[in-house]
């Protein structure tokens, strides 16, 4: 990565512990809240991870308004808990604060808030309204870069669910990036197949959702989501593609690292129990073990 | 020159621009209609089309103001408000972003356009949102102001802009505030609020009244939100009957919010004249006189209010 704020590149290992972290604090935060997403939480975990902490994204740790910053849309804003516990990981926030989610005067609203915590760039939740805003970005980045030849053209990275991409809006905001040869924007689909009332392809299916983009003008990449070095190098085609879009199809499993969470529809929107939470954390905690064991080897 | 308030879009971002302010225009295929085209030809770079799709709209105006532009969006205001009103209220108002949503083509005085293309419940759909202000011009350098007033001032605002052509109200180096009520004709026997359009009619109904000896106060109520409570207050205590006029509907537009603030502020009679159906298709004239917003209808309900 180019640039002053570029990130410190670490072994994909690490970046899975750091998931793996980020994992705990989003059982911990839910079960404190009592409610919210858990599914699509974890779903997208290893992306988020990868994105911020796997050297792809340009950010200032000091300074979270930090202008020279790419940026990051949570189109799926049901997912806030992830993107939570990677503004901890950053230390933006202090981890413990995590608890307060969902709670009367928490920084960490149900859905995110820019106003309230550093990092979140624009309030989001209604579904199929990032894409939009990560295109006027794009766009916004692209003149200014034109008009400063010195510049670094910043990059925006835009996640969304697949249930999400039945909302109309996401078409229209695909047409219009692709129109636009929006080369610095990234979108990334956190393809879980499930949404709310049952599998993505029972309720409204996709179908071939590769094809479906590269119609709408777009490079396309298949990933699994769940594998950082798979992430990072799609992430880097993404940022070599050039005068195109890149969409990155990542396959996903809703729920992923708590085994009784995943691919349960069940788990889209409700929190564990104290005593779920207990099975969850005990769960990750031994694939921590499991994690920090290859990491000594490698 | 009289001028529709919708001619009023293009050029002033020009002169925005002009004077170093940082504005850009996102239009939804109407930019034509709208005249952002011809901010567009000045600025091609700063004016962005999205064709037609009016939630993309607001989403690309949203990103762009998220790095720091200063954003106008287009399109009729039907289509401009109605079909993107959630954009507007989760992602523009949320978020309390720099986006000024001024279309244009409100109200019955569209004209041969019909009932689709006619919007009645702007001014309630945005009023009601949080960080939104919402400014109603009376005619061309009233919407110049507007827009000026929403470039330099930031967060989200909603300019209601209109497709016909109205008589001049103000001078050109006319200038407003956020919260702007005006009071173009002193009276006493009762005071008539109005907005947009609707201010010339009610004018031109005083000067009708006044050759039956009834003195009417005439307020430009231009900013509906926030609403300039002090000239309304005073001038409703002044005549003690208000009779609010917009072309809109009566539920949730200018005479609610003039209805809302003297319930809780200063209990006078209030009566309001506006919409209550669908528009139709003629011509903007024919139409204020169908519908009864025209001077004559406007001068009749006074009559009746005061029982004469």
């Amino acid at each position: 990565m180019s640039g002053t704020l570029a990130q410190p590149l670490r072994p994909d290992g690490e970046i899975a512990l750091v998931a793996n972290r980020m994992r705990h604090d989003i059982i911990r935060m839910l079960a404190a809240a009592g409610s919210g997403h858990p599914g699509g939480s974890l779903s997208a975990t290893d992306i988020v991870a990868t994105l911020f902490f796997g050297g792809v994204m340009n950010y200032n740790p000091d300074d979270p308004s930090d202008p020279d910053r790419d940026r990051f849309v949570l189109c799926k804003g049901h997912a806030a808990p992830a993107l939570y516990a990677a503004l901890a990981e950053i230390g933006y926030v202090p981890r413990e604060e995590l608890l307060t989610l969902r709670k009367l005067g928490s920084r960490f609203q149900g859905h995110p808030d820019c106003h309230c915590a550093p990092g979140i760039e624009v309030s989001t939740g209604s579904l199929g309204q990032g894409l939009s805003i990560a295109s006027g970005l794009a766009l916004a980045f692209k003149l200014d870069a034109a008009g400063n030849g010195s510049a670094r053209e910043k990059r925006v990275y835009a996640l969304t669910g697949d249930g999400e991409l039945q909302e109309g809006q996401n078409w229209e905001a695909a047409m219009f990036a692709a129109h636009r040869n929006l080369d610095n924007l990234t979108a990334v689909v956190d393809l879980n197949n499930l949404q709310i009332d049952g599998h993505v392809t029972d309720v409204c299916s996709l179908r071939d959702l590769a094809a479906k983009f590269e119609a709408f003008g777009w490079h396309t990449v298949a990933a699994c989501g769940h594998d950082v070095a798979e992430l990072r190098a799609a992430f880097a085609e993404a940022e070599a593609t050039k005068g195109q879009p890149t969409v990155i199809i990542a396959q996903t499993v809703k729920g992923k690292g708590v085994s009784f969470m995943e691919d349960q529809c069940s788990w889209h929107g409700n929190a564990p129990s104290a005593e779920q939470a207990e099975t969850a954390l005990a769960e990750l905690d031994q694939a921590e073990a499991a994690l920090v064991a290859a990491l000594k080897e490698a | 020159m009289a001028k529709a308030t919708r001619a009023a879009f293009g050029s002033t971002l020009v002169e925005l621009v002009k004077e170093g302010v940082d504005v850009m225009a996102v239009d939804a295929d109407l930019a034509g209609s709208t005249t952002t085209a011809a901010f567009g030809a000045a600025y091609p770079d700063r004016m962005v089309d999205v064709g037609i799709a009016e939630q993309n709209m607001i989403g690309v105006a949203a990103g762009l103001s998220l790095a720091g532009r200063t954003v106008f969006t287009g399109s009729f205001a039907v289509f401009g408000t109605g079909r993107c009103w959630e954009q507007i209220r989760n992602t523009v108002c949320d978020s309390n972003l720099n986006v000024k949503i001024a279309p244009t083509h409100s109200g019955v005085t569209v004209g041969p356009d019909g009932a689709t293309h006619q919007m009645l419940e702007d001014i309630a759909i945005m009023r009601v949102l949080p960080n939104m202000r919402v400014l109603v011009p009376a005619d061309y350098a009233a919407a110049r102001a507007a827009i000026r007033l929403a470039a330099t001032t930031p967060g989200p605002f909603y300019i209601r802009l209109g497709r016909a052509t109205v008589p001049e109200v103000y001078n050109d180096d006319f200038t407003c505030d956020v919260s702007f009520a005006h009071v173009l004709r002193e009276g006493t026997d009762v005071t008539i609020c109005a907005c947009g359009v609707e201010v010339a009619q009610a004018f031109d109904a005083a000067e009708m009244l006044a050759e039956e000896g009834i003195s009417c106060e005439v307020v430009d109520v231009m900013s509906i939100k926030p609403l300039d409570e002090e000239t309304i207050i005073a001038s409703a205590a002044k005549t003690g009957c208000v009779v609010t006029v917009e072309e809109h509907s009566v539920y949730g537009g200018m005479g609610s919010a003039v209805a809302e603030l003297l319930a809780e502020k200063h209990p006078v009679p209030v009566t309001r004249v506006g919409m209550t159906t669908f528009g139709t298709s003629g011509d903007p004239d024919e139409l204020l006189a169908y519908f009864g917003l025209d001077a004559l209808s406007i001068a009749k309900r006074v009559r009746e209010v005061l029982g004469r």
